[in-house]
């Protein structure tokens, strides 16, 4: 379902396994919102200091009322500019409770940069080794800054930072069972 | 060798007789060219390392690589076979058996695994221990003991046994007799290897805001990337050997 979220003219997010649609509905979901408070929230909640742009944000309630997930209310003029509250319709709430069940899809990584990057090293008989090693140290010395963040941060920082954490220790592991490997993988490549 | 005094010391004392971060700097820890067999098994294989007063090294790498064993040269719990092993001007590897078991109940300062506390002892009174070993008072040794309990989030349990405490209270107990007595140097040996995550990362915020505060150096040995990341920096022992992971901002 999440997929139709993802093509063509709907918006992605700067993390883009983050679908802004569908973001905006959960969202919306809470109570009526102009336009203006869900880009309050999602920059406080998931914007993490890349705020979405005010015409993404109208573009995309626009799109979402086109499609039945939303609903535009009535023009408010008060001292300022005219504004609409949006509500989520039932079908916009039928889809953010599947897109809630359903799981992220947990192959995210299938065109890493790092796996390209050790099978291209030992087929061109460069130093893979060296590499690992090099990224080692980057992915530490970023483990070491999330950690860091830790101290400081309120508890969404530390449960965004735990999952970047987490993510990077998986790739670190992932390079020290590669380390103790290149040989037999180096074989496997060349033939 | 003249005994250093070592009074009881509390987590909220700012005295001037400890070496705070940043005032005091210069290598404190050094190892050159270590070489260490377990009979026909090399354990060290020319390992070199050095280490700055006040920081926290973590050490890394895969089982039997030979942290451990690196760890326990530096610490002078084992002589290499050949190679030099310093501390603070010293020269461990020549000390006498007395001489570096003063040095560590001295100078040095000791977090394993699984706490190894004494199960006969209250967890004040096995923080207390180092200080009672090194002649401290009972009065003084507990009254020093005690003022970590509240730090360390363990206030209430001062009178437990450790078969009364959870893996998590337990090993913060370790980590309070590992530095009432004012280590220079703190070893820890996969401090949280024992624990789940939420348990390790209490037990590491809680010994980088203690010794940070107090100037400790630490080696940290540990397979676990979250916890190194508590470091400063990062050495990783393969094969005997310590490669110091450099550079590398993508």
């Amino acid at each position: 379902m999440s997929a139709n979220y993802f093509l063509g003219e709907y918006s992605w997010s700067i993390l883009l396994v983050v679908s802004v649609p569908l973001t905006l509905l959960g969202l919306l979901e809470r109570g009526p919102s102009h336009g203006y408070d869900l880009k309050r929230d999602y920059d406080a909640y998931f914007g993490r200091g890349r705020p979405l742009r005010y015409s993404q944000v109208y573009a995309t309630l626009s799109r979402l009322a086109r499609d039945g997930k939303a609903v535009a209310g009535p023009v408010e003029q008060e001292a300022g500019p005219e504004r609409r509250r949006y509500l989520i319709t039932e079908a916009g709430a039928a889809d953010v409770d599947q897109w809630l069940a359903e799981p992220a899809p947990p192959e995210l990584d299938l065109q890493s940069e790092l796996f390209a990057k050790v099978v291209l090293a030992l087929m061109l008989d460069r130093p893979a080794d060296g590499y690992l090693d090099i990224q080692r140290a980057a992915h530490l010395q970023r483990m070491r800054e999330l950690t860091d963040l830790k101290r400081l941060g309120d508890p969404l920082d530390v449960l965004l930072a735990d999952h970047i954490i987490y993510r990077l220790e998986a790739d670190l592991r992932w390079i020290d069972h590669t380390a103790a490997r290149l040989d037999l993988i180096s074989r496997a490549v060349r033939t | 060798m003249d005994r250093p005094h070592r009074g009881p010391t509390g987590p909220d004392l700012a005295s001037g007789a400890h070496v705070t971060a940043g005032t005091v700097t210069g290598k404190i820890i050094e190892a050159r060219d270590l070489y260490l067999s377990f009979g026909e098994t090399p354990a060290l294989r020319g390992a070199s390392l050095v280490v700055e007063r006040g920081e926290i090294v973590a050490v890394m790498g895969p089982s039997g690589s030979g942290k451990s064993t690196l760890l326990h040269c530096l610490a002078g719990i084992l002589v290499p076979d050949r190679g030099e092993a310093w501390f603070a001007g010293q020269r461990l590897d020549r000390l006498s058996d007395d001489r570096r078991s003063a040095l560590r109940r001295d100078q040095f300062g000791f977090v394993f695994q699984s706490g190894q506390l004494v199960p006969e002892l209250t967890a004040e009174e096995n923080v207390a221990l180092p200080l009672l070993l090194s002649g401290t008072r009972r009065g003084p040794a507990m009254a020093a003991a005690r003022t970590w309990f509240a730090t360390l989030g363990l206030d209430g349990l001062e009178r437990r046994r450790s078969g009364e405490l959870s893996g998590g209270q337990a090993q913060r107990v370790a980590l309070a007799r590992g530095l009432v007595a004012g280590p220079q140097v703190l070893f820890a040996d996969e401090p949280t290897g024992s624990l789940d995550s939420v348990s390790g990362e209490l037990v590491m915020d809680l010994l980088t805001a203690a010794v940070r505060k107090r100037g400790t150096t630490v080696i940290l040995v540990t397979h676990d990337a979250r916890i190194a990341a508590y470091a400063d920096r990062e050495v990783i022992v393969r094969d005997g050997k310590v490669s110091t992971l450099t550079g590398a901002t993508p």
